[in-house]
């Protein structure tokens, strides 16, 4: 690695916090370049959920006891911290829930009982399965009409469509902050101030830009935006919906239960406040401290940092790819994606690919990445996609470089 | 004709001659580019099995009592496997195709290609492949 590089990270000292990163796979060290599926934890994080069950564990939001108490105030806490990271206006804004496509389903549900069947709402050509099937279920049960934002051969939003596919009619704008398939980072400040000329309402999936992005949902003026934990170092299980206070006071519960009511008769129930209107039944306690201790942990590198860091991998892993002949690399250029390398060999298959590199040690995500109409766009049944994290080194890529070219050679 | 247990058997003393997964991998490989590839007229929807990963195509058809299949699959690796279930199973009667067990895979190390969570169509396949012995089997007992 250049001297630059060296310098924005400790790459070594960090390296130390992920005791998965020093295992074996198939007797050869793990290259870990799967991220954008789940990141690794590190030990601060572990050692924060064993901590929980060894000193904290107990039901939150309801025991007079103190332990009840110790435990309430520790998910109180992350729930600042998850607030003060995104840059919420109040704590209240931030929904605990079990991970992006919870969060997703719970805005969807919500509208089920706003939307008319004249009603208009636009998701664009590069989501995840989960931010178009809740959006397409929405539809099917109120009669209003779902339109795609499509997207460039280079694999990014036709912005010029957008804006003649948008009208008074609009109620619901949905797009990812960036692509898991693709690393495109979308103008979302641009999405979401479209949008609102017409007074629609946004809600943008972070579930990818969390890892390198740190967002502000206020300078963003974001309506909702979602993550999932285990993407940027928390356990898996749990993770945020932000919604602004008007827009989730207006949304009915998700899911009735304990903890989410004011009063309860037989004849009626009066709802908790927020945010635990939406927070029905024991959460996930341990999984909601550990994404507090998660954002310590990366704030403490510093996103600056991480995001310069892994521009360079993925800048170097980008020339160095494309040295191997026969390589098509899906998407944008590295300035205008996050860690992210989606691509194809001539003539061999996306599974045969993965498959051998899995035997030489190298963890990779083959397939259509939970986004069928991507890979329906480019007319190709997957892609091989390698995403790098701030604990990556530019060895690992000449593992994974030298790893791709002995795969190339035996199927070929 | 050798029976389904003797051409396993003879699978697996095939692969006990390869000292790594690396000639394993390039046997299968081999195995998979010298597959038969299936009759276009076969290689149609209703004969598709979708893998997450990969696409298999399954056609069976009964001759003298036998069984015999064709198939095919979009990624290699996945058509190395066919290839070894076709030899298994092709020219072998529906009864011994619905009770045999596939077993020998794990023992040739490629366990992991038939697990249920792989997606790569084979699990489907086996079944596909058993489903066309249960019912020329039904048709055999019916005559």
């Amino acid at each position: 690695m250049t001297n630059t590089s060296e310098q924005l990270l400790d790459i070594e000292k960090i390296r130390k916090d992920f005791p998965i990163l020093h295992r074996e796979i198939n007797g050869k060290p793990l290259v870990y370049f799967d991220n954008a599926a789940t990141s690794q934890t590190p030990k601060q994080v572990i050692d924060c959920i064993v901590d929980y069950y060894e000193t904290k564990n107990a039901n939150i939001h309801r025991g007079v006891h103190s332990l009840s108490q110790i435990a309430t105030d520790a998910y109180e806490a992350a729930r600042e911290k998850v607030r003060a990271h995104f840059n919420a206006e109040h704590s209240h804004e931030i929904i605990l829930t079990s991970g992006t496509t919870h969060s997703i389903n719970l805005v969807a549900n919500g509208y089920a009982s706003i939307l008319k069947p004249e009603d208009e709402i636009l998701v664009s050509a590069m989501e995840h399965h989960s931010n178009i099937v809740p959006w397409q279920i929405l539809c099917q049960k109120t009669g209003a009409t779902l339109k795609v934002i499509p997207m460039s051969h280079k694999g990014e939003l036709e912005m010029e469509t957008y804006k003649g596919l948008i009208n008074e009619n609009t109620k619901l704008v949905f797009v990812n902050h960036v692509s898991n398939a693709l690393g495109t980072i979308n103008p979302i400040k641009e999405i979401i101030e479209i949008a609102h000329d017409v007074g629609a309402k946004v809600l943008i999936d972070g579930a990818q830009s969390a890892p390198h992005i740190k967002a502000d949902v206020q300078a963003l003026d974001v309506d909702y935006y979602t993550v999932s934990a285990h993407k940027i170092c928390g356990p898996t299980g749990v993770g945020m919906l932000y919604g602004k206070e008007d827009l989730l006071n207006m949304l009915p519960p998700y899911q009735g239960g304990g903890e989410m009511i004011a009063e309860v008769t037989f004849e009626k129930t009066t709802y908790a406040g927020l945010p635990h209107k939406f927070e029905a039944g024991t959460p996930n306690i341990s999984g909601g401290i550990a994404f507090g201790a998660a954002l310590d942990y990366m704030n403490s590198i510093g996103f600056d940092a991480i995001a310069a860091y892994e521009m360079e991998l993925l800048k170097y892993a980008t020339s160095e790819l494309q040295k191997i002949e026969g390589v098509t690399i899906y998407g944008t250029s590295p300035e205008h994606k996050t860690a992210v390398l989606s691509f194809n060999i001539e003539n061999l298959h996306p599974y045969d690919i993965g498959t051998l590199l899995d035997k030489m040690g190298i963890a990779v995500r083959t397939g259509h990445h939970c986004a069928q109409p991507i890979m329906e766009f480019y007319k190709i049944p997957g892609t091989v996609r390698a995403s790098f994290a701030f604990y990556n080194t530019k060895e690992e890529i000449d593992a994974f470089i030298t790893a791709l070219k002995k795969a190339k050679s035996m199927l070929l | 004709m050798s029976s389904i247990k003797e051409r396993q058997e003879e699978i697996i003393e095939e692969f006990s001659m390869f000292d790594d997964w690396m000639q394993r991998y390039e046997y299968m490989i081999e195995l998979g580019k010298s597959l038969p590839i299936i009759d276009e007229k076969y290689k149609i929807e209703e004969n598709i099995i979708k893998g997450c990963q990969s696409k298999v195509w399954v056609y069976a058809e009964m001759d003298d009592d036998e069984v015999s299949y064709t198939a095919d699959s979009d990624a290699i690796i996945t058509k190395g496997i066919i290839a070894i279930l076709i030899r298994v199973f092709s020219g072998q009667k529906p009864e011994d195709i619905i009770n045999a067990d596939t077993s020998f895979i794990d023992e040739i190390g490629l366990k992991e290609h038939l697990s249920p969570t792989r997606a790569n169509g084979l699990v489907s396949m086996i079944k596909q492949m058993k489903m066309y012995a249960i019912a020329y089997n039904s048709q055999q007992n019916k005559a």
